[in-house]
């Protein structure tokens, strides 16, 4: 087990007029570390003690996100996310732990949400392209925590997948699916997706089709191929004890099937990699609505590149700096032309998407794109200046410390480390690692991996 | 001094408590409250958890405080706010803070407007000047106005116009309130926006933001002294503002049930239910509440309770009854109340009803929930429930020091205690069962209703012409 202390010996470079040298070196902050421990050869648990409130935050990540889904069953692993909550099944009296001798009655929806409140704990369910993640947060006072965790297990590991439940909760799918294809945003996102990254599964959209392909079976497949302590990551931070971490992490995991070995289990499904796109392409969509809604973008990077910080550091300049980024300061402040306009990378497992939104009065929208199209042409030729490194340098290492000021920040910190199999010191290096990113690295990183010339652009709301 | 202070003490008691000397008083929990002799109210709570803090300045002025032809001009000066000081040019705001590590922004409201700064703690007395200097000294250019009025429009757009539920509720709103200021959409109509002069922002700006009439609030690592003394050294010399007189526009009592119809491009109907109820005053111990404001206070908890019983956890009374099982009649169902504020409160429940349902059958049956809990009262286990919840989260909401310095914000602008979330979880958990039998039977008649359906429209099919292009070098720019 390796432990780090996130906030010692930190040392910075200051070579700028808003010196950062009286801020890091004087904090008196002795952050608990980040702890890890593989459990019974299989489990992985990461962890930061923080006892400054009577709470904790759990989560808890699985390999089963929905780039797993079937092309024909799009919207699988946010179905099996969707059921966790709406029912358990009974279970014979378990021979030890807190709920010795008493024999687990199967309980209904309703009941599982009475029993959530009744604890005052709360416990979500969600799914995204990479993973499925449940999160939890309950009191740490004995017995609310050991109920809570309790429940959560049961609800890990066994599902009750009820088929008059689902049949509802899929009614209520398609129901808010063809509500979604009657508003701009939902419209112009899964064009985006689709041309994006076409036939892999990150070009994927639910659909009505797919929701109603979904039966019970296919819940309870995903669920046994997917839910297995080998492909789990456990996060928590809190007031808790070393003791507890390991007391909950394994029986959060406790009720799915012990493998022999993560060996012996069935590999993953191959995916295919995402293709880079050949050529530019633009979809232009009538709309009834009073803005367009614009998206550009091509895939990305992975979470694992090399370039990320380059590319972080970089895209605060382009687009991800609040009210500061140049297509903030082009096409909001200085020409009125939307409210929001920003650009990310969503790094993943595999390529993810960089992506530029605006939404605009619908006669304006070429206008925009074309403010867009000349700032990233402009950012991808040339770089930032030397000024805007230095002022993204300024707010991301200045402001380091917001990212990690609360149990949700740190767990989602975490629980990233975790799943991306990031250095247990990652947050301690952080600041270095934005330290020494320079122009030429931004740059370099913006050419290799962005070429303006084959955006794939999307109107939803296209003037007629 | 006391001139200007007893001009703001139409309403609440609270706000006239305010001494009329410096001095700086623990008022529990935490949270150190000090009053400058100009009439600014400085807070503080010091939290050392890491080292960061949340600064907010909070001004006592929202969309309630508007007239007819001026709607969104206190959200409207809210962004003219990071448009410049004689010493600090457009953009040089957003730019400062963030060299400094800082994210920022701002918020308005129909009883305040407020902007913040989260920031390291070390950078707390930075930002605090750039915020005293843009208080006092806000000036630009017509040109930056024109601007940032195309910018608020896209705003409207984006959140009203292209969006059939928000859009529904403006006009409930519109619709429910006569006289009351809260008739009228904080963004502002569009037309009013179209109409907008800068000298209108300019005036409103003059008229409302008075060191009398502000609070700053920093939440966070810092040292409580040295912040009333920055806060001194950057308003200190500010002089106290006589401010426009407030009218207090009581709303004339509804007679009679109103009914809103809306149509929107949407595939869900959707229904709210508006009814007018009384609103949380104050606490019955230690202030000097009239006997109509403590009555109105104590049911309030029991609406807090109600909505809480309706629709606070998974599978609570509205989901239920409506959501599940083979005679279920909606797809969503919610209920909400919005229990204190400078101007009236309703209690809403809302609904989405399923294929085949009507929008009046799910009325009725959202109403019979209502009914239900004044014929036959709710349980003690409910309750129990409900209690268990708040203070659970009365812990977890101690996690963000946002959400803190949030609250001490919208207390102090509705002339609350600062520490009221605190407070009222003895109150809540005293509320009985008859007291939530008693204001389900006592609020709910049709008189006091305003209901707004929204009448779905289908898209026009051939209007979604998609068109698609393959393209080099970017043709289209």
């Amino acid at each position: 087990m390796n432990t780090f202390s996130i906030f010692n010996s930190t040392s910075l470079v200051c070579r700028a007029a808003l010196s950062l040298c009286g801020f890091l070196p004087a904090l008196g902050f002795a952050l608990q570390p980040i702890e890890h421990v593989r459990l019974d050869d299989r489990l992985e648990v990461y962890w930061v003690l923080d006892h400054a409130l009577p709470m904790v935050d759990i989560q808890v990540d699985f390999d089963a996100g929905s780039r797993f889904d079937p092309a024909r069953l799009t919207g699988l692993s946010g179905a099996t996310a969707q059921m966790l909550s709406k029912g358990v099944r009974g279970e014979s009296a378990p021979d030890k732990g807190p709920a010795k001798g008493q024999r687990g009655q199967p309980l209904d929806e309703n009941a599982l949400g009475q029993a959530w409140a009744d604890l005052g704990a709360i416990f979500v369910a969600s799914s995204s392209d990479d993973r499925l993640s449940v999160r939890m947060r309950s009191l740490v006072k004995t017995d609310i925590l050991d109920k809570a965790v309790e429940l959560a297990s049961r609800e890990i590991g066994t599902p009750a997948f009820d088929a008059t439940i689902w049949r509802r909760e899929r009614a209520m799918s398609v129901s808010s699916i063809e509500e979604s294809l009657t508003q701009p945003a939902p419209v112009a996102a899964k064009l985006f997706r689709e041309n994006v990254f076409g036939t892999h599964p990150y070009g994927q959209s639910v659909t009505v089709a797919s929701v109603k392909a979904i039966e019970t079976q296919d819940l309870q497949r995903f669920h046994q191929r997917f839910f297995t302590p080998c492909r789990a990551r456990v996060s928590m931070v809190g007031d808790l004890q070393r003791a507890d971490v390991e007391r909950i992490a394994r029986t959060l995991l406790s009720r799915l099937p012990k493998a022999q070995s993560c060996a012996a289990l069935a590999p993953l499904p191959t995916l295919p990699a995402v293709q880079a796109l050949g050529k530019g392409k633009t979809v232009a969509l009538a709309f009834a609505a009073s803005q367009a809604h614009v998206l550009m973008g091509q895939p990305g990077i992975a979470r694992d590149d090399a370039r990320y910080f380059p590319l972080t550091v970089g895209n605060y300049i382009l687009g991800g700096g609040g009210f500061v980024s140049r297509l903030t300061d082009q096409v909001r402040e200085k020409r009125g032309l939307s409210y929001s306009v920003y650009s990310y990378f969503y790094p993943e497992l595999q390529t993810g998407p960089f992506t530029i939104g605006l939404q605009t009065r619908k006669d304006q929208a070429h206008q925009a794109l074309a403010v867009v199209g000349e700032v990233l042409d402009d950012f991808v030729s040339h770089g930032p200046t030397p000024a805007e490194l230095q002022a993204a340098k300024d707010n991301l290492i200045g402001g380091f410390a917001l990212r990690i000021d609360n149990n949700k920040k740190l767990l989602d910190n975490v629980a990233n480390i975790a799943w991306y199999g990031l250095p247990l010191d990652y947050l301690q290096t952080w600041t270095q690692a934005v330290q020494g990113v320079t122009l030429e690295s931004i740059h370099e990183a913006f050419k290799s991996v962005l070429d303006p010339k084959t955006m794939v652009t999307v109107i939803v709301g296209e003037p007629s | 001094m006391a001139a200007f202070l007893a001009m703001f003490c139409w309403t609440s008691k609270a706000w006239c408590q305010a001494p009329q000397t410096e001095s700086t008083q623990e008022v529990g929990h935490g949270i150190l409250v000090s009053h400058l002799a100009n009439g600014l109210t400085v807070v503080v709570k010091r939290l050392p958890r890491a080292p960061t803090a949340v600064h907010m300045l909070w001004v006592r002025v929202g969309s309630m405080d508007e007239v007819d032809g001026y709607t969104g001009l206190a959200h409207m000066l809210e962004h003219m706010m990071f448009k410049g000081t004689p010493s600090v040019p457009a953009g040089e705001f957003s730019r400062k803070v963030a060299a400094l590590g800082g994210r920022e922004n701002a918020f308005t409201d129909r009883d305040y407007t407020g902007f913040f700064q989260q920031i390291p703690s070390s950078r707390l007395s930075d930002v605090m000047k750039l915020e005293a200097d843009r208080f006092a000294h806000n000036t630009w250019p017509d040109e930056e106005f024109k601007k940032e009025l195309e910018v608020v429009k896209e705003e409207r757009r984006m959140r009203t116009d292209d969006q059939p539920r928000s859009a529904l509720f403006e006009q409930l709103e519109s619709t429910q309130w006569l006289a009351s200021p809260y008739r009228r959409p904080i963004i502002g109509w569009m037309n009013d926006l179209d109409n907008m002069k800068p000298q209108n922002a300019r005036d409103f700006y003059q008229a409302w933001y008075a060191p009398n009439n502000a609070v700053l609030v920093v939440v966070g690592d810092v040292k409580p002294d040295e912040v009333l003394a920055n806060a001194k050294n950057d308003y200190g010399d500010l002089p106290p503002k006589e401010l426009p007189v407030r009218k207090p526009r009581l709303e004339p009592e509804q007679k009679g049930i109103r009914r809103v119809s809306f149509k929107a491009p949407a595939k869900q109907a959707y229904i709210a239910l508006s009814w007018k109820v009384p609103g949380f005053k104050g606490f019955a111990s230690g202030s000097n509440l009239d006997a109509e404001s403590a009555l109105a206070s104590k049911e309030a908890l029991a609406l807090t309770v109600l909505s809480a019983l309706l629709d606070g956890y998974e599978g609570a009374r509205l989901d239920r009854a409506l959501t599940q099982g083979p005679k279920r009649v909606a797809q969503e169902v919610g209920s909400f109340y919005d229990f204190t504020g400078r101007g009236p409160q309703v209690f809403v429940l809302e609904g989405v009803p399923k294929e085949g349902v009507s929008m009046a059958q799910l009325e009725e049956q959202l109403k019979a929930q209502l009914q239900k809990v004044a014929r036959e009262g709710v349980n003690e286990a409910e309750l129990k429930r409900v209690k268990a919840q708040w203070l659970a989260s009365a812990v977890y909401k101690r996690d963000s020091l946002f959400n803190q310095a949030q609250e001490i914000g919208a207390f102090w602008a509705r002339g609350l205690p600062l520490d009221t979330n605190d407070l009222l979880i003895d109150p809540l958990s005293q509320v009985t069962a008859q007291e939530v039998q008693a204001v389900a039977q006592k609020y709910f008649s049709d008189d006091q209703l305003t209901v707004a359906y929204l009448w779905p429209q289908a898209l026009d099919e051939a209007a979604l012409k998609r068109q698609e292009k393959a393209q080099t070098a970017g043709d289209l720019r």
